[in-house]
């Protein structure tokens, strides 16, 4: 779980105390109210704000965010980002964390290059990358001087190559999370594993498929759990880059809550984030069950 | 046969230097993979200072240079005299200021309770606190925004100040739990022998060597907030934090002010892993889990 706790300290309770409260539960009390009351209660309201209109229960506003036209691409669009983007920034941040552990020089810069974007906001990300992708940014000015076609990377009709600008700005932001996870996860192994399957003759696959993933399996588990529950909430990324050309379901949200002043249809959408959030934790709380049970600490 | 003959399967007096080689060739080309891992990451950000730094013709020639040629801080300049800029930077700072302390002073007595004690609902509770972390911040803001129209609140620092709490203070109490797991309970206990009350020892004792690891987490707190900016752009509307202010202001700007405001928004990362950086792996390392 959470937090292994040490055992307990062995409290001299004198029967004199008449106090029957415990600590603990004095010191826990204030964060529990807080969030009962900033976490709990929206998410309750969000739930009536979508199903209730002015005389009880109704799913107009479910109809209204379904027959939007751009909620299916919204809909496309974040699932298709979410299944490229999650695999890719893997695959990635493990290639990443091996080479990190194989020492090389300067590792500790590199480390703290890759972890750079850890800190920064999507909306930053996309800003950084649409001064690359606009029809006159570095991108097509590379290319110009190369003496090639400048292509336009961020126009409306052009939805693969907008799709691609998302992808490559979002993987290049947000792999540092699962980087940062996944070194954690490797600092957490002992080598002697590895340097035992090393002396019997495996390759550096077969090293990496029967030794290191599985024992990694935890820490992979949570990056993906936190990686896809927060890629459904991307979306300023695409604000920056492309306006309202690739919609994504949380700058649908958006766009209902601030251009059309309609809260209810928003917080319609918000349950669809919310459902899919939850869906996708237990479907890979499932998937990788067997060993992420004992694994985890 | 010798001790010094390691090799039985060399007779022959040439040494292989073909495996020596292999593995030198193997270092050479992981070191150039890290290099261009490293040049992905950091291109952009030069790209994007370049921008922000450069005159505003030179942002119209085409092709444009890759070369510091013509810094200025002309466009930074606009930027940040440009209406609500300098006040959202203030917005900005005040709200994750004041996120970092009202989710410290809620958080870290939890941390601390989660950490030491053990109490009957430790479980659920521990299981609440990872499904917050699930909670996406869309489906929070927009109901809060009802709430805090009913209570005078919306529109103002406050009301992102608390929303942002909420986001934070689920990553607040299980990194200081961990941090707390650190410190070694003999010690606290010898100071309860030596005579001290059970505040004083976690004053005077635990909270010394548990600071470090505490400020990390405040930082953490800190970044959070400084870059959320779907909630603080749907709780405001003249009291916009900085990316929330960017962000409503994109469709109608000039790409030299879009460029300068993402820049604006990156050094300030920059700046906080620099100050992170030992941190970081056994922060998200200890928390997450």
């Amino acid at each position: 779980m959470t937090v292994d706790s040490p055992p307990a300290p062995v409290q001299l309770d004198t029967p004199a105390r008449p106090r029957r409260i415990p600590p603990a539960v004095l010191l826990i009390a204030p964060s529990i109210v807080f969030m009962a009351l900033l976490l709990g209660w929206p998410v309750i309201q969000g739930v009536l704000q979508a199903f209730r209109g002015d005389e009880g229960f109704t799913l107009d506003y479910i109809t209204r965010m379904v027959e939007d036209p751009y909620f299916w691409p919204a809909v496309r669009n974040t699932l298709l980002l979410i299944a490229v983007m999650i695999p890719l920034q893997f695959v990635f941040a493990i290639t990443m964390a091996l080479l990190l552990r194989s020492n090389p020089r300067l590792n500790k810069v590199h480390f703290f290059v890759w972890a750079i974007p850890l800190a920064l906001s999507d909306l930053a990300a996309g800003l950084v990358w649409l001064s690359i992708f606009n029809d006159r940014g570095y991108l097509n000015s590379v290319l110009t001087s190369l003496g090639l076609d400048s292509i336009p990377w961020l126009a409306y009709d052009n939805p693969a190559t907008l799709f691609l600008c998302v992808l490559v700005a979002e993987v290049w932001r947000s792999t540092s999370l699962v980087l940062v996870i996944v070194v954690s996860g490797l600092q957490g192994i002992p080598k002697d594993y590895d340097e035992a399957a090393q002396v019997f003759g495996a390759t550096f696959w077969q090293r990496l498929r029967h030794v290191t993933l599985p024992l990694l399996k935890p820490s992979l588990q949570v990056a993906l759990i936190l990686r896809t529950i927060l890629a459904f909430q991307t979306f300023a990324v695409a604000q920056a880059l492309t306006g309202q050309n690739f919609p994504l379901v949380v700058g649908e949200t958006y766009r209902w809550y601030t251009a059309l002043q309609n809260p209810n249809v928003a917080a319609a959408l918000a349950l669809v984030i919310l459902v899919a959030s939850m869906l996708i934790s237990v479907f890979y709380l499932r998937a990788l069950r067997d060993k992420g049970q004992e694994g985890t600490r | 046969m010798t001790t010094t003959q390691t090799k039985p399967l060399a007779p022959q007096p040439e040494v292989d230097t073909a495996p020596l080689k292999r593995l030198r060739r193997d270092r050479a080309l992981l070191q150039a993979a890290c290099i261009v891992i490293s040049l992905f990451m950091l291109v952009p950000i030069y790209l994007i200072s370049l921008a922000a730094l450069s005159t505003r013709e030179s942002l119209n020639d085409f092709p444009l240079s890759l070369l510091p040629t013509n810094l200025s801080f002309e466009t930074l300049g606009a930027f940040l005299g440009s209406t609500g800029i300098l006040g959202a930077f203030g917005n900005s700072l005040i709200v994750g200021i004041g996120t970092l302390l009202i989710s410290a002073l809620i958080g870290i007595p939890a941390g601390y309770a989660l950490a030491r004690f053990a109490f009957p609902a430790k479980e659920p509770y521990q299981l609440f606190l990872l499904f917050t972390r699930a909670l996406p911040i869309v489906v929070l803001s927009v109901p809060l925004a009802r709430l805090f129209l009913t209570v005078d609140l919306y529109d103002t620092t406050y009301a992102v100040i608390l929303l942002h709490t909420a986001l934070a203070l689920p990553t607040t109490i299980l990194i200081s739990a961990s941090v707390f797991l650190s410190v070694p309970i003999d010690v606290e206990e010898a100071a309860r022998v030596f005579g001290c009350t059970p505040a004083g020892a976690f004053l005077k004792v635990v909270m010394p060597m548990a600071l470090p690891g505490l400020a990390a987490a405040s930082i953490f707190t800190f970044v959070m907030s400084w870059n959320e900016v779907l909630g603080a752009s749907i709780l405001t509307l003249d009291h916009r934090t900085l990316p929330a202010q960017v962000l409503t202001s994109l469709a109608d700007s000039p790409l030299a002010y879009r460029f300068a405001g993402g820049f604006a928004l990156v050094i300030p990362s920059i700046i906080f892993i620099a100050f992170m950086r030992r941190y970081l792996t056994n922060m998200w390392g200890s928390t997450i889990r």
